[in-house]
């Protein structure tokens, strides 16, 4: 018996759906064989990775916390994503977005005013729109690919932060540590739920998620962006702008990844390090993918890939195991997840073994059957 | 059994199934050694499926095939081939970017001596009255010479059957004639010729036998010498042919102005328009005439705004300059347009069908602040769908789960729905049913009564004839003056076809690939 892939006459709906709940199970499946080839139990490992990081009201609001920028991040990029749009640099515009927030954190340090926040907020997409602005401009202008140009920035990104925290902004009483002065509690999301670090921009988010939603799904403007994504000729044929869309798509990626930056620095480091984000740009591509390019599957998605980064610094305390444990069940989880996605459009069937390609059809001709094979041996 | 009196190919029950269709179901089928068959069918009937059956590229699920005689498995193109079968697509297989003689090389056994090949080429193009340079470069060729390389090439493999599929859609009525000597020819010396097509006049005046199918089953066997049209194409279509109905001319305003536009082509292999001039009134249609690949997409893709140009007066729209417009500010201004590739361009293949109505028909107050309705658009969809008669599975279906004819009538139907000043029509039923194509040419006429300007391009000279009241030709990217169609004929718009057209400075410039054509047939 063989198997062999055979193309659907129509793309299952339901793997759809089904993909990346299956890329999840074999996900845990392998971790499961992995921890057990390291020697570990691999039930304790499971309830290390998976359970015990969730297994209170602290490690709720932690999963929140971490899930936040995940999913505005990937909301964000969703929308590019759809039309085409190729923006991998969301953790450089993440970066951009951290840096013109602190900015306006900084130069307002002394200032009690509530609209600090909301002005770090829109520094922060500022940010996040210039630096993706960059790409847009270069694939309009010259034709340049986005995927590249804004990969590259976001190592530009890390190294102009990192300049700023060891030069012009370090703190003047931070022992000449490479990071920034602490912000003030202006510039400081406030905290949700007392006693944990759950703050505020968990709130953004989830308006990010909605407003996503609306955009993709119910706006003429994200319909435009997905015939573009889906058809090329199709949308110069309605004559929906091709460079409009580019720019829309890299922008709302960018402004995303920036709100997302400014709310790191304004949330849980509280200042600018040399790091501000142990790459939820680049985690929130795996995101968008797995909840479907769709704002409420990314809803989803951004909660599992929150619990892979707790459950990964759960198991490098509990298990001794290597930070990259991480890194690896984000790559997982990526690998399985566009494994299972050939599914929506094609199927295994079992193939016999080679039969006779040309056979009589009906009993009567069973004679010529014999003869037929004879002809053919 | 000696093999005059045993058929050169039958086949008993040849069944093919496909995951979502049955393509052949239970075919027979039988031709004898100098018989020229005639596989007719419409468009999505199964004779594609049946002629790469018999051919090897594709393998049946059920049936039986025998060769003068004897059962046989054809696994390949090679073994058919290597049996004597050669075949003619619609599609050429041509390398552009090569000499007649090298492509000729590639299709045959071993590496012949390119020389000697080249004198085997002339001598056999001679005798069958097929003209053409071994030396020259095939992207230089016209389509009919292109396909003359493709049946040398069959010939000189000495087949003894020779498959044809629908080999007149690229050619002038001219280079339609000279083909069929050279088919007669062939058939003469005892070659069996498999004829596939959908056009009953070409059947008629060339086949000695016919096979008809329908949704992949034999829905009859007749000689198509004693039928009559009518009579096969009930057999086809299982009902009689409709009959459009035409009112008389009434010429009003210029509504789409083409003055003196040029355009340099963008793609390689593409063509440039030169100095086209045209004027469409409101309240007739004008048909533009052509063989495919003459600057058609070019000149669609400057019309409908796709390709904006440069200079704004060089199209006037309803009395806008609107040369420098994208499709969708053409729209606007009453531009409707259906374009000849439905799924990709006409419409998104992965959308539903509502969805597909918003496409272009978005106007139709279908977004308030930004946001769709989408109970407005269900609604579009859905009077589309009633009133063009698409067979789908409702609104909600995907575009890409529509048979190539039923998409067409919904396209048709969303751009007429949206009430144009003019309509711009590509191929308006290509690969259209018989019945779905006598009511859209029934629907463009009506809008023409109803005072819209209408422009239709077509390689279907009878059609342009039906329905066009006045015709233009377009060769080489230049486009003949348009003529009222009641006077003028098939054959002088044929002659035009190829580039020879009375105008201002000279005829065809010599020695190009159409005015070759034309000399030849």
């Amino acid at each position: 018996m063989r198997y062999r892939l055979e193309a659907r006459a129509q793309p299952s709906a339901l793997m759809g759906w089904l993909s990346p709940v299956l890329a999840a199970l074999l996900t845990v499946a392998t971790g499961f064989v992995l921890f057990s080839a390291l020697g570990k139990d691999p039930l304790l490992a499971f309830y290390t990775f998976f359970v015990h990081p969730v297994r209170d009201l602290n490690g709720l609001a932690e999963l929140l916390q971490k899930a936040s920028p995940l999913m505005i991040v990937a909301v964000g990029l969703a929308c590019g994503y759809r039309a085409n749009v190729w923006n991998i640099g969301a953790e450089g515009q993440l970066i951009l977005g951290a840096i013109c927030a602190g900015g306006v954190a900084l130069w307002f340090h002394e200032s009690e005013s509530p609209l600090v926040l909301p002005l770090m907020l829109l520094a922060g997409a500022a940010g996040g729109m210039l630096w993706a602005a960059i790409p847009a401009l270069l694939r309009t202008r010259f034709n340049t690919n986005e995927i590249l140009v804004s990969l590259m920035l976001v190592y530009v990104a890390g190294l102009l932060l990192s300049w700023l925290v060891h030069e012009p902004w370090k703190d003047p009483d931070g022992f000449n540590f490479p990071q920034s002065r602490m912000f003030s509690d202006s510039a400081l999301y406030p905290i949700l739920i007392e006693g944990t670090r759950l703050n505020a921009g968990f709130l953004v988010s989830l308006v990010a998620v909605a407003v996503g939603y609306i955009l993709l799904n119910r706006s003429f403007v994200g319909y435009q962006m997905r015939v573009g994504g889906l058809a090329d000729a199709a949308a110069r044929y309605a004559g929906f702008n091709s460079r409009r869309m580019v720019w829309l798509g890299m922008l709302l990626g960018g402004g995303a990844a920036g709100i997302a930056g400014m709310g790191e620095v304004a949330g849980p480091i509280g200042q600018l390090q040399p790091l501000v984000s142990p790459g939820y740009g680049f985690a929130a591509i795996i995101v968008a993918f797995v909840g479907r390019l769709h704002a409420f599957g990314v809803l989803l998605a951004s909660l599992l890939m929150s619990l892979l980064y707790l459950g990964g610094e759960a198991a490098q305390m509990g298990l001794g195991l290597p930070s990259a444990i991480t890194g690896l069940f984000q790559g997982l989880l990526l690998f399985f997840l566009l494994g299972s996605d050939v599914f929506i459009n094609y199927r295994l069937r079992a193939v016999r073994p080679p039969l006779a390609p040309a056979r009589p059809s009906g009993a009567a001709k069973a004679a010529k059957s014999g003869k037929s094979a004879q002809a053919t041996a | 059994m000696t093999a005059s009196t045993s058929p050169r190919i039958e086949l008993n029950g040849i069944t093919k199934i496909y995951p979502a269709v049955v393509a052949n179901d239970d075919v027979s089928l039988a031709a004898m050694p100098g018989e020229i068959h005639a596989v007719l069918g419409e468009n999505g009937a199964g004779k594609s499926t049946l002629m790469k059956i018999i051919y090897g590229v594709v393998r049946p699920d059920a049936g039986e095939i025998r060769w003068e005689g004897r059962p046989v498995t054809i696994a390949s193109p090679l073994q058919a081939r290597q049996l004597g079968i050669g075949m003619v697509f619609q599609h050429f297989s041509l390398f552009d970017t090569l000499s007649v003689v090298e492509n000729v090389a590639l299709a045959l056994p071993g590496r012949p001596p390119l020389g000697e090949l080249s004198q085997r080429i002339e001598a056999v193009s001679r005798k069958y009255g097929l003209p053409i340079d071994p030396r020259r470069l095939v992207h230089s060729l016209s389509v009919g010479e292109r396909q003359r390389v493709e049946i040398v090439r069959c010939l000189l493999l000495d087949p003894r059957l020779l498959i044809m599929d629908e080999p007149t859609s690229v050619l002038t009525p001219q280079a339609v004639r000279g083909l069929f000597d050279t088919l007669r020819l062939l058939a003469s010396e005892g070659c069996t010729i498999l004829y596939i097509s959908h056009k009953l006049d070409e059947i008629k005046a060339l086949c000695t036998n016919a096979t008809v199918l329908r949704d992949g089953r034999v829905t009859g066997r007749c000689d198509p010498r004693v039928e009559t049209e009518s009579s096969m194409a009930r057999l086809m279509i299982g009902r009689d042919l409709p009959q459009t109905r035409h009112g008389e001319p009434s010429s009003g305003d210029a509504r789409l102005v083409l003055d003196r536009l040029a355009l340099p082509s963008s793609a390689s292999f593409g063509v440039p328009l030169q100095d086209i001039s045209l004027t469409v009134h409101a309240g007739e249609i004008v048909g533009i005439a052509g063989i495919s690949g003459n600057g058609q997409q070019e000149l669609l893709a400057a019309v409908s705004g796709e390709q904006p140009i440069p200079d704004a007066q060089r199209i006037v729209l309803c009395g806008t300059p609107a040369g420098t417009l994208d499709a969708d500010a053409r729209r606007a201004l009453g531009l409707c347009f259906v374009p000849e590739e439905r799924l990709g361009r006409g419409a998104v293949p992965q959308m539903s069908l509502s969805e597909n109505g918003l496409l272009t028909a978005h106007r139709k107050g279908f977004i308030r602040s930004g946001l769709i309705r989408f109970g407005r658009v269900r609604q579009f969809a859905d009077r589309c769908i009633a009133e063009y008669g698409v067979k789908c599975g409702g609104p909600e279906a995907e575009a890409r789960s529509l048979s190539g004819g039923n998409l067409q009538k919904f396209i048709v139907g969303r751009e007429i729905m949206q009430q144009p000043k003019v309509l711009v029509v590509a191929q308006p039923t290509w690969g259209v049913d018989v019945g779905a194509a006598a009511f859209i040419r029934q629907r463009i006429i009506d809008l023409r009564n109803e005072g819209v300007a209408v422009l239709v391009l077509s390689e279907e000279l009878d059609e342009l004839f039906e329905i066009c009241d006045r015709i233009a030709v377009i060769a080489q990217g230049r486009l003949s003056p348009a003529q009222a169609a009641r006077d003028t004929s098939v054959e002088e718009i044929g002659l035009r076809m190829s580039g020879m057209w009375p105008r201002a400075g000279a005829i065809a410039p010599p020695g190009t690939a159409e005015a070759a054509d034309a000399l030849s047939a």
